[in-house]
């Protein structure tokens, strides 16, 4: 019986430990944090349109598109497709992608398309898509919003971002915002 | 491409420079030498105990360390189960998410007290955010219980003859302090300032640019992921785990998860050699984890990084290689990189979904369970392989005709008995859990009250992968791992029983026999080392134990290894 109150008496304080004081340290630390630690968001006229690491559904043909996702971007939802390489309904969807992919981009080849543009990312709401990703699309932008194409494929090359380690990315949500102000 | 793999091979390297100071703050931890972090420490677990009624400095003897090991896990099974039952109606729960199903509770509150974190729930919908951070508090604790178990294991082996093995409540308590807490205050701290949120805001309601209306999941997530690595747990704060976006917002903060959860299993191997002053044993054990680990996690990044073979005879680029489940921001070999990491130790979180790797990546994922002793969990990795380590003792003893003996004490018949019933557990475990599932799958059994409709509904896939997806679940509870190929739905009473029994089997049992191991061999009589002897710190006996855990894990694995990723790879030829 004294081992069972001892050890109840072990519990609380260890919970008061590491499941209170811990977590409050870092949460009056994340308050010096970008966006207090809500999570980073862009704004657009003072107004929100969304969160700078959450990728968001584009599927307006005036805008850049991002990677197709299982949930449909639904942020409170994350999740993958979780196909498996073999599966040959998948390897169906992934050439059906490809093949809508070439009639929305009459002017492409086959091999000009990256793997992520039709594949499903992890989380649903990668924000990123590759440089190439971006690119192939720059033609149907610049037809659609009527845009020098040179302008908009200089848009997209200052979007890239590069790091010392790691792969190049576009944030799609950061590009078409600033496609928006591109006159 | 060659900057990403670059990133990888750096943070490894870098890893193991880290382990090998944190591996002698470690070993001064334990052995209750002076360190840095005395002034802020002592008061604090001085308080802990005086309150708690323990005595520190009563030394127990393995029986005793058992009993109060296992008595605290009770408590906190009790504690996180009906919190899990009843959330819905508790406070802190912003988004309103319901309370958890009994058998979902069962397998939540059990697979965070093992270390393990299969998650058949959702982070975003299916916990409130009291939930998440009594979850957080057993991510600390369950990582503590493995490490002071290791710790025992380490006061056992010194060369002495004594039943006294320190005292578990000391053990415990200092891992938590002194090594999983500051730890994890630096991981937090990085994560918050590169865009994970902490916040005990719920959901907020955006219209995005293009106009459509979303809901967006945050909560306090930074301490919680944080934990979640140092203590090779790899429960997710979200769905998708680490492959979310505010879980893991960057290649570097990957990198920086990537070496949270590698930094202590590697640490505690050194810290054995520092503790025991054996630093030639640590170094020849870390090598052959280092080598078992290289072997599997190559051929895992070179599949990823060729892509999948069907979509390359579609005649599209893959330059960025194979991207389903897979995020653009950390890229392939990163994924496939971490998708080893993450199985050889027990961590299972994922960046990437390996129900969608590579059929050879998938094979080598489960492999890295099944063998479950490179590296290993926080404390019981190194608990694996004290098993391995014994066998093979014992079975080079007999090739060369000499009495079995490790650090000066001899192995005899119940040590090595209980040494082979561990090893084959594990297998033991897997095997018939898989069975079980696919002969209902097999005969689209109708489950009743086991499952909502027939047994290959919770399926994701078919074939062969339909066939892994069943192997990777029971393997990853096996291994306390907690990753899966989450296209399975498990979130039904089979799934959430037959998985949580296997949970706690696998948890304790590995704990228990390698306790009671090294506390019969630390009663013993200490024979010092003569020129008979053989000797455990070569690299011949190195590639010993190799062999064995080689030999344990092909023969009983292969053939299912056979029936699923191994016949996925040859169809996708």
């Amino acid at each position: 019986m004294k081992t069972i109150f001892s050890l109840l008496k072990l519990t609380l304080l260890t919970l008061i430990l590491f499941a209170v004081i811990y977590p409050l340290a870092i949460y009056g630390i994340a308050q010096l944090a970008p966006n207090q630690g809500k999570g980073e968001t862009i704004s657009v006229n003072g107004k929100v349109v969304g969160y700078q690491k959450i990728g968001q559904k584009f599927d307006k043909s005036n805008y850049f598109w991002g990677r197709p996702s299982a949930v449909d971007y639904n942020a409170a939802g994350s999740a993958g497709s979780n196909k498996g390489p073999s599966n040959a309904d998948y390897l169906a969807l992934v050439q059906k992608r490809i093949d809508t992919f070439l009639v929305v981009h009459p002017y492409l080849k086959k091999s000009e398309i990256p793997s992520d543009m039709v594949t499903a990312s992890g989380s649903g709401l990668d924000p990123n898509i590759s440089p190439q990703g971006a690119l192939i699309q720059v033609k149907r932008i610049a037809k659609e919003r009527k845009l020098d194409e040179t302008k908009v494929k200089a848009l997209v090359e200052s979007k890239i971002n590069t790091a010392v380690v790691g792969p190049e990315t576009v944030n799609v949500l950061e590009l078409n915002v600033a496609l928006d102000q591109l006159r | 491409m060659n900057t990403e793999l670059l990133g990888v091979i750096g943070i490894f390297i870098l890893t193991i420079i880290l382990a090998i100071l944190l591996g002698k703050y470690i070993a001064k931890v334990y052995l209750g030498d002076k360190t840095l972090l005395d002034p802020i420490f002592n008061p604090i677990e001085k308080f802990i105990f005086k309150i708690s009624g323990i005595n520190p400095a009563e030394e127990m003897n393995w029986k005793q360390h058992l009993k109060a090991l296992l008595s605290i896990n009770m408590v906190w099974f009790f504690l996180c189960f009906f919190v899990l039952l009843f959330q819905g109606s508790l406070p802190l729960n912003p988004d309103n998410n319901p309370s958890m199903t009994p058998d979902l509770a069962f397998n939540t509150a059990i697979s965070f007290l093992v270390n393990c974190n299969l998650q058949h729930y959702s982070g975003e919908s299916g916990v409130s955010y009291l939930s998440q951070i009594l979850l957080m508090f057993l991510q600390f604790v369950s990582a503590g219980i493995g490490m002071a178990a290791a710790a025992m294991i380490f006061t056992a082996m010194k060369e002495r003859t004594t039943e006294q093995l320190g005292n578990f409540y000391n053990y415990f308590i200092k891992s938590c302090t002194r090594v999983l807490l500051p730890l994890s205050a630096v991981v937090a701290i990085i994560l918050v300032f590169s865009g994970t949120p902490m916040t005990f805001e719920g959901k907020d309601a955006i219209t995005t640019l293009q106009g459509d209306h979303v809901e967006v999941s945050r909560g306090p997530a930074a301490a919680f992921i944080a934990i979640k690595h140092i203590g090779t747990n790899g429960g997710g704060f979200f769905g998708a785990n680490s492959a979310h976006p505010l879980e893991n917002p960057t290649y570097f903060t990957n990198q920086v998860e990537l070496w949270a959860q590698m930094i202590i299993p590697f640490a505690m191997i050194f810290a054995l050699g520092f503790f025991l002053n054996k630093r030639k044993l640590s170094n020849i054990i870390f090598g052959v984890m280092t080598v078992g680990f290289l072997f599997l996690v190559v051929p895992t990044v070179i599949s990823e990084i060729n892509g999948n073979p069907a979509i390359e005879k579609m005649g599209i680029a893959q330059t960025t290689g194979a991207m389903e489940g897979k995020e653009v921001r950390f890229g392939p070999a990163m994924s496939g990189f971490w998708s080893i990491a993450t199985t050889v130790i027990s961590t299972g979180s994922v960046n990437s979904m390996h129900d969608s790797s590579m059929p050879i990546s998938g094979a080598m994922q489960l492999l890295s369970m099944m063998v479950n002793a490179y590296y290993g969990g926080c404390g019981v990795g190194i608990l694996n392989y004290y098993i391995f380590i014994i066998l093979a003792v014992f079975i080079s003893g007999l090739m060369v005709g000499r009495t079995p003996e490790f650090l000066g004490k001899k192995i005899e018949a119940r040590e090595v008995k209980i040494a082979a019933f561990i090893a084959i557990l594990h297998p033991l475990l897997i095997l018939s859990g898989t069975a079980l599932a696919s002969y209902f799958a097999a005969h689209d059994t109708a489950m009743g009250y086991w499952f909502n409709g027939n047994a290959t509904g919770w399926l994701n896939n078919p074939g062969n992968h339909g066939f892994s997806e069943m192997l990777y679940e029971y393997t990853s509870s096996a291994a306390n791992n907690g990753s899966g190929f989450e296209g399975l739905g498990d979130n039904n009473p089979f799934w959430n029983i037959t998985t949580g029994i296997v949970l706690l089997l696998s948890r304790f049992i590995p704990i228990i026999g390698p306790l009671a191991i090294a506390g019969l061999l630390a009663g013993k009589k200490y024979i010092p080392e003569s020129a008979g002897t053989l000797k455990t710190d070569t690299s011949i006996f190195g590639i010993m134990t190799f062999a064995v855990i080689a030999i344990i894990a092909a023969l009983s694995f292969f053939p299912a290894l056979a029936l699923g990723p191994l016949a996925e790879y040859f169809t996708l030829k």
